[in-house]
């Protein structure tokens, strides 16, 4: 597995690097994620001036209850699976259908339509006039019209994979079932979803990370009237209720980032190869 | 689909061969066929109801008095552009903007770049580093903002532990300086994406050809030369995903701002999606629809460059 040529032949070098990511990790990683927790699991009075100090007293579990009781998690919890699910559900049918057509019939038009259906990765989405759609159609403050929103943001992310990973296949697979009298709806149930199983985990676990961390959209469509995770942690971080709380705030954070860091620590080398498949080739 | 493209070639005991053109005709008619054009529909459906029609409506209704003040909507011409670039608000959230995007995404990349060279051999030490340098990536750009909010306090822990290193109380504050706080959020957001920029790093270095290394080791060039003038221009569709994913990222960035400054000291960390979220709030929702549009050109004025590229780059795919 050596290399034949890099830096990190040098000897010098092969000696150091550990000394050297294992000090980054300590201070650049190390130093926050400590703050979080020591502060977590300090009292109200402790955690007036945050520090690194440990805790005289460790009030973590404590502190997890009463944020988990006070603060509503659990609403906000199902809040933000109500709208996290179905939206990567629906993103991830309906673009990978419209991907599969797109890449498999290059004419003009649908050249077009690519371009269209991509340019919302870098596009920003117009959060003002999209609250005053949503009230015109009735779907305004509803987990509906937010799940919508996030929808026709992240779709193009979708797009842009599958129909890259789409031209990768060859067509002898489709065309086999094809000539067996498959409908065009068969074929890509049964033979082409299956083939699209890597990029649309990697599409997943993206659009998974962007909507279950998403507070900006969130306070413009549903601000107030549904709660997620994010909404609500910004809620009692602004709110005099928990106005530097911070021991309250980081058990919140702890609580919140929990579900996520599970998920990655279960699946990490399938996300992370998965991840990086899709944007270098 | 590549079947078109072949010659005909002559054989006496078939017919005329069809012509090109009748035969891409029906290739693309069998296409329409097997691949039926109302697959596009429900995802085009869902980009146009909720993505391109509030895109156009910003388009009028920042041309009109919208608030929350009063029912009724009337025109009113360049008005608000007039009023926030004469009292001097759009030009300065601008420029703060795009400061910040051109910070975060210089030193996202050269985080990302360093980290991805420090750990880009396969130990298990290096896997256990890469993980942890993913975990910012995992968590909410609300709570590092709250983090770093606690982090950077006057009294707070990286005050403490300068302090304690040069040997006398250190009260610095690092996000109410007016001049220096933009720099310290731009390095806050690079901290929190910097893992994924190593990913992309370390995917790009993983695919240069062993056999281009190794030409260039016989060749005599230096480990040095080697990583400068081939192993670097190799990476650059990564650089490109990078720095284009950093920079529009970046400017349509709120979240860490608004956990770390609000905008803040004296609005000179006040980008375009503080400013929206604000004078929304205030109801002044044709102000913020305006900005919103601001944005939304900066970006696509922004973008068309790096759309060409990165479909370019599939072409070559």
């Amino acid at each position: 597995m050596t290399r034949p040529v890099g830096l990190s032949d040098l000897p010098i070098w092969r000696r150091l690097q550990p000394v050297v990511s294992l000090i980054l990790v300590a201070t650049v990683i190390g130093i926050p994620l400590w703050l979080v927790v020591v502060t977590a699991g300090k009292s109200q009075g402790e955690a007036l001036s945050p520090d690194l100090s440990l805790p005289t007293e460790w009030h973590l579990l404590d502190n997890l209850r009463q944020v988990w009781t006070d603060a509503d998690v659990p609403v906000a919890f199902f809040g933000s699976l109500l709208v996290v699910l179905p939206t990567v559900a629906g993103v991830l049918t309906f673009g990978s259908m419209a991907s599969w057509v797109l890449a498999r019939r290059a004419t003009r038009l649908n050249a077009i339509l690519y371009a269209l259906g991509i340019s919302g990765i870098i596009l920003p989405p117009a959060v003002v006039t999209v609250v005053l759609l949503l009230r015109q159609l009735g779907l305004a403050g509803s987990a509906i019209g937010m799940i919508g929103v996030y929808m026709g943001i992240y779709i193009s992310t979708v797009i842009f994979f599958v129909t890259g990973f789409v031209r990768t296949i060859p067509t002898a697979l489709e065309e086999a079932a094809q000539i067996d009298g498959a409908s065009p709806f068969t074929v890509f149930r049964r033979v082409v979803l299956p083939l699209l199983r890597p990029v649309l985990a990697t599409a997943t676990i993206l659009i998974c990370l962007y909507v279950w961390n998403d507070v900006f959209y969130a306070f413009f469509v549903i601000g107030g009237r549904l709660d997620t995770l994010p909404l609500n942690l910004f809620r009692v971080a602004s709110a005099g209720l928990y106005l530097n709380n911070w021991h309250l705030i980081f058990a919140y954070v702890i609580l919140m980032s929990l579900p996520l860091v599970v998920v990655f620590a279960i699946a990490q080398r399938k996300i992370i190869s998965g991840i990086t498949g899709g944007a270098v080739k | 689909m590549s079947t078109a493209v072949h010659p005909p070639v002559p054989d006496r005991l078939s017919p005329r061969p069809p012509s090109v053109q009748t035969r891409r005709r029906t290739n693309r008619s069998i296409n329409r066929r097997t691949h039926p054009t109302w697959f596009l529909i429900p995802a085009f459906a869902v980009l146009l109801v909720f993505f391109f029609l509030p895109t156009l409506f910003n388009f009028i209704y920042a041309f009109t008095d919208w608030s929350g003040f009063k029912a009724a909507i009337n025109p009113v011409g360049f008005d608000n552009f007039v009023e926030l670039s004469s009292n001097g608000t759009l030009f300065r959230a601008l420029r703060i903007t795009l400061v910040y995007a051109a910070l975060v995404a210089v030193f996202q990349n050269l985080f990302g770049f360093g980290l991805a060279v420090l750990l880009e051999r396969d130990t298990w030490l290096n896997r256990v580093a890469r993980i942890f340098f993913l975990v910012p990536v995992l968590m909410s750009a609300l709570a590092v903002g709250y983090i770093f909010q606690a982090l950077l306090k006057p009294t707070g822990g990286l005050n403490e532990m300068l302090g304690s290193v040069v040997g006398h109380p250190f009260d610095y504050a690092w996000l109410g300086d007016t001049t220096w706080s933009i720099v310290v959020v731009a390095l806050i957001h690079s901290w929190k994406w910097m893992g994924l920029s190593m990913l992309i790093y370390l995917a790009g270095l993983k695919t240069i050809p062993e056999d281009v290394l190794e030409a260039a080791k016989i060749d005599g060039a230096s480990r040095w030369r080697t990583f400068w003038t081939i192993r670097s221009p190799l990476l650059a569709p990564a650089v490109t995903f990078n720095v284009a994913t950093a920079l529009l990222g970046s400017m349509n960035g709120f979240d860490v701002v608004q956990a770390t400054t609000g905008g803040g000291p004296a609005r000179t960390t006040e980008i375009l999606n503080i400013f929206i979220y604000r004078t929304f709030g205030q109801g002044l929702f044709a102000q913020a629809t305006t900005m919103s549009l601001v944005l939304f050109l900066l970006v696509a004025l922004m973008a068309f460059p790096v759309i060409y590229l990165l479909r370019k780059r599939e072409e070559i795919l």
